[in-house]
């Protein structure tokens, strides 16, 4: 095995494309598990630790770029105004010591259906800023990011920089299910970002299919018949909560039962519409 | 490969480590220092955890290459001389050890709680030590131990 370390950006690139084989490696949660279990024995490593940027997250053409290797720990410190549901998921992630080390980017290349950030990263329609030495920089929108259980859209020579997610403008909220309230790999999970601006709610569903999705029929229901100005309409958030869980397609496994899932994420799909829009009427009234 | 960082104060090497080896396996095995326990090796349990640059982390999950250059202080390097950490005091005398698995990574975790918060409510204890699996205690008297430990740090200027 070879111990790849790129100090800068362009280095790491370069690395990458003349070593499509090693796998990048940031806060080692889930790479150094699968190491350490035997479960996988790549050709080498390409520590991404030492490139500072990945670690920096600013304000850029209003949008919200967060560095690939920004730990969950900073998100919840620093970044709960304008991502909050990113910032509350960020908040369920494993433990303290998992949070210092572990990052939205080391979700989006394990692309695990189960992980934590991509709800709220779908629901607020995040776009991931991914690069390789040969052909520069793409912009992929989360929702063409994840194609099947851990896989994504990279490319072999490609490596995750950022994400870019747009400050809320609205409320947003995370909700997960799971057996405590730590160290809990989600049962399922749900996201939803109200959009006052534009009139939309965006959702995410999490674990509850073979890949992180949208709720898009909900979402639509929504965008035709939500008054902005009222309170929710009891058969509406029903309907809601009964698209979304239409939307989720689990299976069966160790940590629960497709039937389950389903029934779960209408649930929280009805809780978490139903706390956003108390918080926007909340707000309209203040 | 050979790698070089600062453990406890003291720079260390180790040579011949495999580029997939864990921070945790070159401390105990190579450097001499088993006090960090390995039990997950998942990042699960809490055990392994050391600071990393000043950063509580599961040596576990800490490719042994990441640390090259790098600030690592473990349960061995808490108590200054013979004179016990307050935390390693406190875990002591309230009775907070059974085993002693869990333990170090506790102490580890406990002291940087107390270094950042100074007086930690209940609740931000027991969030702060959700990663540290104790099978023995109930946690009670490790919830205990953190509280003796926060008020006597609080009470020494």
């Amino acid at each position: 095995m070879d111990f790849l370390r790129p100090t800068t950006w362009d280095e790491a690139l370069a690395a990458k494309a003349d070593r499509p084989d090693a796998v990048p490696i940031q806060g080692g949660t889930d790479v150094m598990v699968e190491i350490n279990m035997d479960v996988r024995r790549p050709a080498g490593l390409l520590d991404l630790g030492r490139v500072a940027e990945l670690r920096e997250w600013a304000m850029v053409d209003g949008m919200c770029r967060v560095g690939a290797a920004v730990p969950y720990a900073t998100v919840i410190e620093e970044l709960g105004g304008p991502l909050p549901g990113l910032a509350q998921a960020a908040r369920t992630v494993g433990s303290p010591q998992i949070r210092n080390r572990g990052s939205v980017g080391g979700n989006l290349g394990a692309a695990s259906p189960a992980g934590d950030s991509h709800p709220p990263l779908l629901a607020a329609d995040a776009v991931v800023e991914v690069a390789s030495r040969e052909r520069g920089v793409r912009m992929v929108p989360a929702t063409e990011f994840y194609l099947g259980v851990k896989r994504n859209a990279l490319e072999p020579d490609e490596l995750i920089r950022a994400v870019h997610v747009r400050p809320a403008t609205g409320p947003q909220y995370f909700s997960k299910v799971g057996t405590r309230n730590a160290m809990v790999i989600a049962v399922c999970s749900f996201a939803i970002a109200l959009h006052p601006d534009r009139r939309r709610v965006g959702t995410g569903i999490g674990s509850a299919a073979p890949t992180p999705r949208r709720a898009l029929e909900a979402e639509e229901l929504l965008a035709e018949e939500l008054d902005w100005t009222s309170p929710l309409d009891p058969a509406l958030v029903r309907r809601f909560g009964e698209l979304c869980a239409a939307a989720a397609a689990p299976i069966d496994d160790v940590r629960g039962t497709a039937a389950y899932r389903v029934h779960a994420v209408g649930v929280m799909a009805r809780r978490t519409l139903t706390w956003a829009w108390n918080d926007h009427l909340g707000r309209r009234a203040a | 490969m050979r790698v070089t960082f600062t453990v406890n104060g003291r720079e260390e090497s180790a040579d011949h480590v495999w580029e997939g080896e864990s921070l945790l396996y070159v401390l105990r095995e190579r450097m001499g220092l088993p006090g960090s326990k390995n039990a997950c090796e998942q990042g699960e349990c809490g055990s392994c955890t050391v600071y990393l640059d000043g950063v509580p982390v599961c040596s576990c999950l800490v490719a042994a290459g990441q640390a090259e250059g790098r600030q690592v202080r473990t349960i061995e390097g808490l108590a200054d001389g013979d004179r016990l950490d307050p935390v390693q005091e406190a875990f002591a005398e309230c009775g907070a050890v059974q085993c002693g698995f869990c333990t170090p990574g506790l102490v580890v975790q406990a002291h940087d709680l107390i270094e950042r918060v100074g007086r930690p409510s209940d609740a931000e204890i027991r969030e702060a030590l959700a990663g540290n699996l104790c099978r023995c205690t109930g946690y009670e008297k490790i919830i205990e131990a953190v509280r003796l430990a926060a008020s006597r740090k609080a009470a020494t200027p």
